[in-house]
């Protein structure tokens, strides 16, 4: 599958490469383990992220069928947070700038 | 016989109904694993995983930073388990603890038997760790009971976080 996507024009960025480092969001990653119960961590994105039971769910089954999921982003400080947060309830987590 | 298992009362609280024995075995473990945190034994990475895939020092400022937190996060469930292990009802926070106290016990006994997802099919009693294993199988069957009971006050909107 492909298409064709028409170049954006981009000026030249007047920042610093580290700013734009900063700039972007870290992503939360939880993988599989053969330990966790499925019914478990499903509770946990609920009970952590306020996730729906079927956002939790699809979530769970990312982990569980594909070794991974993004499970959640934003900041570095709110990325650690989160992460140690799963560490906390059991969760296999890492955390690394998209 | 009444069944066994933890469920809802449906007023925030939960009813647990185990043999006395299973009680004991609950009310003996959290030592166990307490010697195991002292002694610094190399199955217990996997309670304390590294935040980042490949970023050492990151993962050094990580520990320091939440380690510590961690670790007393798990040793006071432990010891809240320990302390109603004999309880029939227990309240939400209390039921949160058995599930943190369970599923560290869980995950250092996995790790030391070196379960894989194919380690649940029936026990060869001949197998040296069959004792062990069948201990993990009991607390799995332990935790997912925790887990359906508060699932199901959570899709009530009793739970309180």
């Amino acid at each position: 599958m492909s298409q064709v996507v028409e170049a954006p024009v981009r000026a030249p960025q007047p920042t610093f490469e580290d700013d734009q480092v900063e700039d972007r969001p870290w992503v939360v990653i939880v993988w599989n383990d053969p330990i966790n119960l499925m019914s478990y961590v499903t509770l946990v994105l609920q009970k952590l992220f306020g996730y729906s039971r079927s956002k939790a769910t699809q979530l769970m089954l990312q982990v569980h069928n594909d070794g991974k999921a993004v499970v959640s982003s934003g900041t570095k400080e709110k990325a650690e947070l989160d992460v140690s947060r799963l560490h906390a309830h059991g969760l296999w987590a890492t955390m690394r700038q998209d | 016989m009444s069944r066994r298992g933890i469920s809802s009362r449906g007023d925030g609280t939960y009813r647990v109904e185990l043999p006395e024995e299973e009680r004991d075995v609950l009310a003996a473990l959290p030592d166990q694993l307490r010697e195991a945190l002292d002694a610094g034994e190399p199955t217990l990475y996997r309670l304390f995983p590294p935040a980042h895939s490949d970023d050492d020092a990151a993962n050094e400022d990580y520990a320091r930073l939440v380690g510590r937190g961690l670790v007393d996060g798990k040793l006071k469930a432990l010891a809240e388990l320990e302390r109603t292990a004999h309880a029939k009802r227990l309240d939400e926070d209390e039921l949160g603890s058995w599930l943190g106290a369970i599923e560290s016990l869980r995950l250092v006994l996995g790790t030391q038997l070196d379960v894989t997802e194919e380690s649940y099919g029936p026990l060869d009693a001949a197998d040296p760790d069959a004792p062990r294993l069948a201990l993990y199988h009991w607390l799995s069957w332990l935790q997912e009971e925790v887990v359906q009971a508060l699932s199901e006050s959570l899709e009530r909107g009793t739970a309180t976080d």
